[in-house]
């Protein structure tokens, strides 16, 4: 295991042959467990060796390919097709690897087509405008980051959608005729602000309905009653940071649910509690501690630790690395299952999560294995790198904020 | 216009290996054209020969092109047309589940299939039979719960729902969707009476089935409350004894804790001693957590209170960090950072030291997120 901090690298040795004992039997376990393929050690014998590798040029060239061609396998996402742009996309900005311009400016004049006439994106061109195509087509713009992505977005229709989604009760419906639940509130949050089209009579009553989602596990549901589960928790979470109002969370209770879902021989974090681990998770999970973080840090916790977050990076790195990569390339949900490219962001974002600490004034990372698997860091409220966040916001922000007319509606 | 060429070959070959075959002239009236078995692209539907089918607009350079096969591209390019002219039809209804099976979580073709079904005014009992089979088949999928929902509710009809979800809980006890779908279903129609029954059986199936503890909650809660100190005790009976059949189970710990956090652990008397009991011979990470929960409640609550002591203040809070050291060290070293964490924190708050300063609020959000950044 590297560890930087402030420019000094410390090599452990001792560290590195418990970790293996530990990560070798982590992995064994979970292959077993699951009755999945044990060959991908005789496939692949860095799974064995004590410096797990992260196999960027399988990753690489697979996130390549699929930028352009995907399989018919796919057409069950043929109403999700921004949301492929932004995993693919994102995961590349994660590995470093630069988006040449002239696909840059492809993703930019698909993504125009899949904006509906009436505002926000939807998942294909010529299908109806849905929160989530939105949040992710919102995403991949801001990533490629030029003055052509950014003037992609129609920012007074936009607007138009979002009001057009908005509940009496605060909540949002996905898409008009759709259906209610947390999720909505963090994709209409997220491109909101990133885009600066954000009033807080837009976000009346969210708040208070996004509250009524934290339940007695301590984690937030779906919709209120409902079991706390990663994925909701984490867009509850983060659109309440957007909001500036997480601290009117139960922090105390949310962090106790969220640290007990990292699965203590597996490394990696269940979705909800007594489920099986899952790799995406890596993300929705971990990446809540990050946010925590920062909110007990604004709510005057002195005691909170300044080189780590509250899970255990190491293991999840380890789970990630030994039990979650396809050797062709691709990353996964848990061995024995197939790669796609939804695994292969929430995997490496979770990665990038646990490999660095902080912010930019205070910045540890703890790398597993070699160097090389070092991955850009993540922004934990967008999940998009930090500095296309900032380059957003700064562009975003020199526009005026539109004026909605209530007459529409 | 391939499916067809291939069939005229087959049949000469038919012919040819039948020539001297009496019967062969029995084979002559079959049509291939006209068999309802095979499959005909919508292109060469002569009922549809009307409709200018609409492919999608990807632009000269596509990105994320999926490659679909022919009967998908084929479908969607009649729905495209379809959603152009806003053609109200059964037709275009009978499209839409062709288009549904190809993607079920195409929500753009379920609106329009619910437009249909109220301006051609469908049969919504057969809507509910189609809509039963759908979820049979991909109970996973968002948009074929929430048709399911319009339905019910079009026809203010809940009786077959209470069944239908049991039997896909029966398949899959976690299915979120389900359970999201009973919620709603026992809240709009008020149909709370047989729940906890309901519960208490897939618990017996289960002990560890987290959502069925969740619905534990959520009927309680909604019908008697919380608040009934009788309604209490038997919730900690029923944990206490699950526990004891399953000590290693988290939802009955959490479940615990859960339903006592807002009124205090320490509250239900002797609850605190049960668990002590229950340490000797059933102990786990959880138990010991409760205990933390308990002593650090138990501090809280004696800063009102004049009766306990400085001592034993000193002696809880001792308590509470030795678990907390335990747990990091030893019994739940995954979660070290947030056990050490939480010491730290309890010291500071309870110990000799008064809370720290608070650091300065910063101005505005948006500055908070330029820190994370």
């Amino acid at each position: 295991m590297w560890q930087r901090d402030g420019g000094q690298l410390f090599k452990k040795n001792f560290f590195f042959s418990f970790c293996v004992k530990r990560a070798v039997l982590r992995c064994l376990f979970v292959h077993f467990l699951l009755h999945s393929s044990y060959q991908l050690f005789v496939i692949n014998p860095s799974f064995l060796c004590f410096r797990p590798a992260l196999l960027r040029e399988q990753h690489y060239q697979y996130l390549k390919k699929g930028l352009r061609h995907l399989s018919d396998a796919y057409e069950c996402l043929d109403a999700s097709r921004p949301w492929l742009c932004f995993w693919i996309l994102h995961s590349l900005e994660l590995l470093e690897e630069p988006i040449p311009t002239a696909v840059a400016s492809d993703v930019c004049q698909f993504l125009a087509r899949c904006q509906s006439p009436t505002g926000g994106f939807a998942g294909g061109p010529g299908q109806h405008a849905h929160l989530a195509p939105t949040y992710a087509a919102v995403n991949a713009l801001c990533i490629i980051g030029t003055e052509e992505a950014y003037n992609v977005i129609n920012r007074e229709k936009l607007l138009d959608f979002l009001w057009s989604v908005k509940q009496p009760d605060g909540s949002f419906v996905m898409h008009v005729g759709g259906e209610v639940d947390v999720r909505s509130a963090y994709c209409a949050a997220s491109v909101a602000s990133l885009t600066n089209i954000l009033t807080p009579k837009l976000f009346e009553d969210t708040t208070n309905w996004i509250l009524s989602c934290q339940n007695w596990e301590g984690g937030l549901s779906g919709v209120p009653g409902l079991e706390a589960h990663g994925g909701y928790t984490f867009c509850g979470t983060a659109a309440l940071v957007i909001l500036g109002k997480e601290h009117m969370l139960d922090l105390k209770a949310l962090l106790r649910w969220v640290v007990s879902r990292q699965m203590r021989f597996e490394g990696g974090f269940q979705g909800r509690c007594n489920k099986l681990v899952d790799g995406c998770y890596s993300f929705w999970q971990a990446g809540l501690l990050p946010l925590l973080h920062r909110a007990l840090f604004k709510e005057g916790e002195s005691e909170l630790s300044r080189q780590r977050w509250m899970f255990e990076q190491q293991a999840l790195q380890e789970y990630i690395l030994l039990c979650c990569q396809n050797p062709a390339g691709g990353l996964l949900d848990k061995p024995g299952k197939s790669r796609d490219f939804y695994h292969t962001c929430y995997c490496l974002s979770g990665l990038s999560i646990a490999q660095h600490f902080g912010n930019m004034d205070l910045h540890h990372e703890m790398i597993l294995g070699k160097e090389e698997n070092r991955l850009a860091p993540t922004h934990p409220v967008y999940n998009i790198c930090p500095e296309k966040v900032s380059q957003a916001l700064q562009h975003f922000h020199r526009l005026v904020i539109p004026v909605f007319l209530d007459s529409n509606y | 216009m391939s499916g067809v060429e291939e069939t005229l070959n087959e049949s000469v070959d038919i012919k040819e290996d039948k020539e001297f075959d009496v019967e062969a002239e029995d084979h002559i009236g079959d049509d291939y054209f006209v068999d309802p078995t095979r499959y005909l692209f919508y292109r060469d539907r002569k009922e549809w020969a009307d409709l200018e089918p609409v492919p999608q607009d990807d632009g000269p350079n596509p990105v994320v092109k999926i490659a679909y096969s022919e009967k998908f591209s084929d479908v969607y390019d009649y729905f495209r047309a379809l959603l152009k002219n806003d053609e109200r039809s059964d037709r275009a209804f009978a499209l839409t589940a062709e288009a549904i099976e190809l993607n079920a979580a195409n929500y753009t073709v379920w609106h329009y299939r619910r437009v249909l079904l109220q301006a051609l005014s469908k049969d919504l009992r057969e809507e509910m039979r189609y809509i039963t089979a759908i979820i049979e088949e991909q109970p996973k999928n968002y948009q074929v719960w929430h048709h399911r929902r319009m339905v019910v509710e079009w026809l203010n009809d809940p009786s077959e729902e209470l069944e239908f979800i049991a039997d896909i809980l029966s398949q899959d006890a976690k299915n979120y969707h389900a359970w999201q779908h009973r919620q709603w279903v026992i809240q709009e129609y008020k149909l709370w009476d047989n729940e906890l029954k309901f519960v208490e059986n897939l618990l017996e199936d289960d002990v560890r089935n987290n959502s069925a503890w969740n619905q534990r909650h959520f009927v309680i809660s909604h019908t008697t409350g919380f608040s009934d100190p009788a309604i209490v005790e038997r919730e900690i009976q029923y944990c206490l004894s699950q526990i004891r059949k399953a000590p290693h189970n988290e939802s009955a710990w959490n479940y615990l804790k859960g339903m006592l956090q807002d009124r205090g652990l320490s509250s239900p008397p002797g609850l605190l001693e049960r668990v002590l009991e229950l340490k000797e011979t059933h102990c786990s990470p959880y138990l010991l957590a409760f205990l933390f929960d308990c002593y650090e409640d138990a501090l809280e609550n004696s800063n009102q209170k004049e009766n306990v002591g400085e001592e034993e203040r000193k002696d809880i809070l001792r308590k509470a960090l030795e678990i907390c050291d335990l747990l990091a060290n030893e019994k739940d070293t995954i979660r070290k950072e947030y056990w050490l964490f939480l010491g730290r924190s309890l010291e500071n708050k309870s110990g000799s030291r008064g809370p720290s300063d608070k650091p300065p609020e910063p101005s505005d959000p948006a500055s908070g997120q330029q820190e994370m950044s």
